[in-house]
């Protein structure tokens, strides 16, 4: 039953107030089966109450959706039965080993004890476990918990996987195995909604971004789409020496007659330019000024870059100079 | 786009089975015990500190309590009043915990499963009358050693025993209420201290009633904790039974009665 064409995760106008707080205010989604959408936004954009509601955790305030083409309020039993759900914050019980975590959703889904012990070693396998499997969970490092809240989500063999800041807090190895499982699991098929604050993550694993601001939906199409949306390519160049900085802003102002934004601290100059003509016209400027630099480049936005045009303010406002860069001028 | 539904997970979970809430309360309750064997430490309300309270009032009040008869003379008094205060102290750890619970998100990943939905709840109740059932065997136990005899006969022992066991089921439901209501589980833990200690040690337990000031007196009065005390002594050594017995049975019943149907409904509210 599982086409390409068809809609996994559908949802339209979801609304969700806490008293005067709108989590939510009229969120449509759409997820295709057997692909990755990454739900992008900063802390406090609705991502988590989105997820919520699609895991049948809470029942939005209007607006309805459907998962598996079951109603995630009237059939909430049946959504539950197709879906896996991987917290925020790892939701295994630190006061038990990580193998009688597994065995105890078997049990709690109607495995045999045997089944419910092979399921659980099985998954204590897969997510490299076997070692710790034992260990009671409390002792086990942020990337061991992420690893067997993601095998705990998987012990019913759900087709669609909700992963709500899967890899917040882990360390870029720890992220790395958390990304290659979920590739493996969209090439078995598996449907993914997956909430980020990282645009990096995003733009990795997902196949389409929605991107949320204050409950809302304010962007969405494929990351490539995303960043086209932003508009202008831009133009880099890092000069070998920080102290030509200023000689390479002053160049590429004129050639391009655009003022470009300086990176003091990544030794970058960048500019938006509508297209790549007048690349050759930097290069041939640099050249004969007799400065060296280590890198000149075309580019499309980031992602930060296009969060930012979407939104009006960066993702994370302590985040990366990258994003402060093209606010500051 | 079609909008088929999905074929429901290869796990037997979906298939709804008649008695399938049983199995997943046990499997919950389970989960409660497996915790208390993996986390001995958590343990330390209902086995050492019975004990300990056992040894304070005996060696170091129980000479000047009972007078001239020494502390081996206050046992027989001491341990079924101390065997209620141990238990009303471990049902405040059910709400600490189902409070623990659901900060921690253990409880979201329950109710993202397809289980029914009274599960989490049933099961960490009956986890936990395990968890009083050791309290009391372990404070029993340590009575024996020290001397206690059930002096009204064996069956009236064990029944005292299960009275008391069947009190903290009727009394545990006002901590998974609290639990369910308050923020933090600290605070749980506060509301509880606040309230068992003037109840426990404003009581028949330690001192008979008649010692105390008129308005404690008052209180003792009204108090079940002196009924279940009365019960549990007159079940172990002897004594008026029937009046204390109905008070207590009442107020079981009472407890349940408005209790339950709050935590409950604080629980859906929740869940």
């Amino acid at each position: 039953m599982t086409t390409t064409n068809q809609v996994a995760i559908e949802a339209v106008g979801l609304v969700k107030k806490y008293g005067s707080t709108t989590a939510l205010a009229g969120v449509d989604l759409s997820v295709p089966t057997g692909t990755v959408l990454g739900v992008l936004g900063p802390n406090g954009a609705g991502k988590t109450t989105a997820v919520r509601i699609l895991g049948t955790l809470l029942r939005p305030d209007s607006g309805h959706a459907t998962v598996g083409g079951y109603d995630v309020v009237r059939e909430a039993g049946k959504v539950r039965s197709i879906i896996g759900l991987t917290g925020q914050y790892a939701s295994v019980d630190e006061d038990m080993s990580g193998r009688r975590n597994l065995i105890m959703i078997g049990r709690l889904l109607g495995y045999s004890r045997p089944q419910a012990r092979a399921k659980a070693d099985e998954l204590l396998e897969r997510f490299e476990l076997v070692d710790a499997g034992d260990r009671i969970a409390k002792t086990y490092s942020g990337g061991m918990r992420r690893r067997l809240d993601l095998a705990s989500s998987l012990v019913g063999n759900p087709s669609i996987l909700y992963l709500d800041e899967p890899t917040t807090g882990l360390d870029p190895h720890a992220r790395n195995g958390v990304w290659e499982t979920v590739r493996n699991l969209v090439l078995d098929g598996t449907t993914v909604l997956l909430t980020t604050q990282y645009l990096e993550e995003a733009d990795a694993l997902a196949d389409s971004i929605v991107v949320f601001d204050k409950g809302a939906v304010v962007a969405n199409g494929r990351p490539a789409e995303l960043k086209a949306q932003a508009g202008k390519q831009s133009l880099d160049v890092r000069p070998a020496e920080p102290a030509h900085l200023e000689r390479v802003a002053a160049i590429v102002a004129e050639s391009t007659g655009t003022r470009p934004s300086v990176d003091v601290v990544n030794t970058l100059v960048s500019v938006p330019v509508s297209d790549g003509s007048s690349m050759p016209v930097v290069v041939r400027r640099l050249d004969e000024a007799g400065i060296a630099v280590t890198e000149l480049s075309l580019r499309l936005p980031s992602l930060d870059e296009v969060f930012l045009a979407l939104t009006g303010h960066t993702a994370e406002e302590k985040k990366s100079d990258a994003v402060l860069e093209g606010a500051s001028r | 786009m079609s909008t088929a539904t999905l074929e429901p997970a290869a796990h037997p979970g979906y298939r709804s089975r008649p008695f399938a809430w049983v199995q997943q309360s046990l499997t919950l309750a389970w989960r409660n015990i497996v915790r208390i064997r993996q986390n001995p430490e958590a343990l330390a309300d209902v086995t050492f500190q019975p004990i300990i309270f056992l040894a304070l009032f005996l060696f170091v009040f129980g000479g000047a309590i009972a007078g001239g008869g020494g502390w081996r003379s206050y046992l027989p008094t001491l341990l079924p009043g101390l065997l209620v205060q141990t238990v009303v102290f471990a049902t405040m750890g059910t709400g600490v915990g189902l409070n623990d619970d659901f900060a921690k998100g253990v409880f979201d990943r329950f109710r993202s499963l397809p289980i029914a939905r009274v599960s989490p709840l049933i099961g960490a109740v009956l986890g936990d009358a395990v968890r009083y059932s050791l309290s009391i065997v372990i404070l029993m136990t340590s009575g024996f050693v020290l001397g206690f005899r059930f002096d009204n006969g064996v069956g009236n022992g064990f029944l005292g025993m299960l009275i008391v066991l069947l009190f903290a089921l009727s009394m545990c439901w006002i901590w998974v209420w609290l639990g369910l209501v308050m923020k933090t589980a600290q605070g749980v833990q506060g509301i509880a201290f606040l309230v068992m200690f003037p109840l426990t040690f404003g009581s028949n337990i330690f001192v008979p009633a008649s010692t105390l000031p008129g308005f404690l007196q008052a209180f003792t009065k009204v108090s079940p904790i002196t009924y279940l005390v009365d019960t549990e002594r007159a079940l172990m050594g002897g004594g008026a039974l029937q009046k204390p017995l109905l008070i207590t049975l009442a107020w079981m019943v009472g407890l349940v009665a408005v209790f339950a149907p709050l935590a409950i409904r604080a629980y859906r509210r929740r869940t």
